[in-house]
């Protein structure tokens, strides 16, 4: 595989940052897009516009072809057992939230319990946290080890009589633990209680297979895995997607629609109300072409080596504390510096055309927990290189010079 | 733009030192100020005597070097000053950090303007704009010794 070839797919690549070439380390808030991608979504537009499901003329059929082309490709890159199985939401928030819903109204009492974890995105607590006050739900939070792991241990410790979901990340967006996902279903499933993981983080880096891993619920960012914003897809099991209720009502999702009352269409529809993103979920089929084409097994290799050389540049530099340290590791590498805040890192960094993000990443449950207020973190996709992390290196010495002075 | 403009000496110097960073003792009035998505925080304390002077003025808190250094220049220039005067400072720098090139108000000296000019740095970095604020809000609520947390997602 050659990288150059790979960076060169992304148009973004050919703009200047503060005239500094762009070293982009912020691929776990956002990836960017290949040019393929990008196309797509014009091409669409320009050639082929129409809303999808409804008309019979030419373009609406044909629209509608390229709408459910894209989830066929998708139930085939995560092996799931069934087309119906793909959900298209507008973001990984959303699938989370229309589980939590959903599931919510229909399964849970008074007093039931929410398992998390202390890694998990606030798009994986707020949507369940709204159950306490609908509900009266509890949650609790599974405890990560000093390195910043969750084992299943801590999960098995957690899971109550009275534990009805267990929610968790496949992949830490700060410490970059890679949970053991697949024991943790096991597990769950050996106690009868229904697991949803938030994949934002692994389903751009890691290979997945829906039926090996047996989860129920898989929520995908498809923003962060080169594709467009606006767009999510739940995959649910089926014996759920039946048995759940709708998550909003509108045109699309319905069958008949009467005065006395109304029946729901059958999958996917019956979660895809009103008009979805479209052109969005059309584009996000270059994608997954985009990842077959690399192939996800040569992704993970490439970023974990990266990821690995990334660790030793920074453990080599005295003055930068890395954040977490699990034995399997995404690409995400986060940092503290002695005496200086994340976001003066971040803002002396951008001005040498290097972007990584600061702050709490959303995750201020596990800030509290590690005692800081703010972390820099510097996170990986295809197109990064080693000479990337050399730069991010020298920015961060650039940084301590400034301070010192 | 340099980047110097923003770090500049006199901020990074607030910054990694903080003046008044203390508790004042039998203070009056106090309020507490959050930026929740960057994490800073800061608690400002002061003593306000009978002729409606502050004649103390201290904070606690953490942040970044541009929060950090707006809370120590901002503590170092309000001693000694009527609240009336505490209330134009605090239109004016707020005025200055938004839109307005220099501070028009002739209650302190021009070195002492040069020292709080040197956080409009961050003009350039709108995500920035709010650390420099933080403790100038909080101190607006201090004065009306609000119990509420300031936090710089409610105001502009």
């Amino acid at each position: 595989m050659n990288i150059n070839n790979i960076k060169k797919q992304f148009p973004i690549f050919n703009n200047k940052v503060h005239n500094n070439d762009l070293v982009y380390l912020d691929s776990a808030n956002s990836s960017q897009k290949p040019q393929m991608v990008v196309d797509r979504i014009y091409d669409f537009y320009t050639k082929e516009f129409s809303n999808v499901g409804r008309s019979v003329h030419y373009l609406a059929v044909a629209a509608t072809n390229l709408y459910e082309n894209t989830r066929t490709m998708m139930q085939k890159y995560i092996n799931a057992k069934d087309s119906n199985e793909i959900v298209f939401t507008k973001g990984a928030t959303e699938a989370i939230n229309l589980v939590a819903n959903t599931f919510g109204q229909k399964f849970l009492r008074e007093g039931d319990e929410i398992l998390l974890t202390e890694l998990e995105h606030h798009s994986n607590y707020v949507p369940w946290h709204y159950l306490r006050k609908l509900k009266g739900v509890k949650i609790n939070f599974a405890e990560i080890n000093n390195d910043g792991e969750i084992t299943l241990e801590s999960i098995e410790k957690s899971i109550t009589p009275k534990t009805k979901m267990i929610a968790v990340t496949h992949l830490s967006n700060v410490t970059g633990a890679i949970l053991p996902i697949k024991e943790i279903t096991s597990l769950a499933h050996s106690k009868n209680i229904p697991i949803l993981i938030d994949g934002c983080q692994g389903a751009p880096h890691l290979k997945l297979d829906m039926q090996d891993i047996d989860c129920d619920f898989y929520a995908i960012s498809c923003h962060k895995m080169y594709g467009p914003t606006g767009l999510g897809v739940l995959y649910a099991k089926k014996k759920w997607l039946d048995a759940l209720p709708p998550y909003q009502g509108g045109g699309g999702m319905i069958r008949e629609v009467k005065k006395e009352g109304i029946s729901f269409g059958d999958l996917p529809n019956k979660y895809e109300a009103g008009t979805m993103a479209t052109a969005q979920v059309i584009a996000f089929g270059e994608s997954i072409k985009f990842l077959n084409q690399i192939g996800i097994e040569n992704i993970e290799k490439h970023e974990s080596e990266l990821t690995k050389y990334g660790e030793e540049v920074l453990r080599k530099n005295n003055s930068v504390k890395l954040v977490g340290n699990p034995k399997n590791k995404g690409s995400v590498l986060s940092f503290t510096l002695d005496g200086i805040h994340a976001h003066d890192i971040a803002t002396i960094l951008d001005e040498d055309g290097v972007a990584i993000r600061a702050g709490h990443h959303c995750c201020q449950i596990l800030h509290d927990k590690l005692g800081l207020s703010a972390t820099a973190r510097a996170s990986l996709g295809v197109y990064n290189t080693k000479d990337d992390l050399d730069k991010l290196n020298e920015s961060i010495n650039k940084c301590k010079k400034i301070f010192d002075r | 733009m340099d980047l110097k403009e923003l770090y500049q000496e006199i901020i990074l110097d607030h910054g990694k030192n903080p003046r008044n960073l203390r508790k004042t003792e039998n203070f009056n009035k106090d309020a507490k100020g959050h930026n929740p998505l960057c994490g800073d925080k800061v608690h400002i304390f002061l003593k306000i005597d009978e002729n409606k002077n502050i004649s103390d003025i201290s904070f606690e808190g953490s942040g970044c070097a541009i929060s950090m250094a707006s809370a120590s220049i901002m503590t170092d220039l309000m001693k000694e000053k009527k609240e009336k005067e505490v209330k134009e400072l605090v239109e004016d720098f707020l005025q200055m950090i938004k839109e307005s090139p220099e501070m028009k108000t002739k209650i302190i000296s021009e070195n002492e303007k040069t020292k709080l000019m040197s956080l409009s740095g961050v003009k350039q970095y709108p995500m920035r704009v709010k650390c420099a604020t933080l403790a100038w809000h909080t101190l607006t609520s201090a004065m009306k010794n609000s119990q509420e947390e300031t936090n710089t997602e409610k105001f502009d």
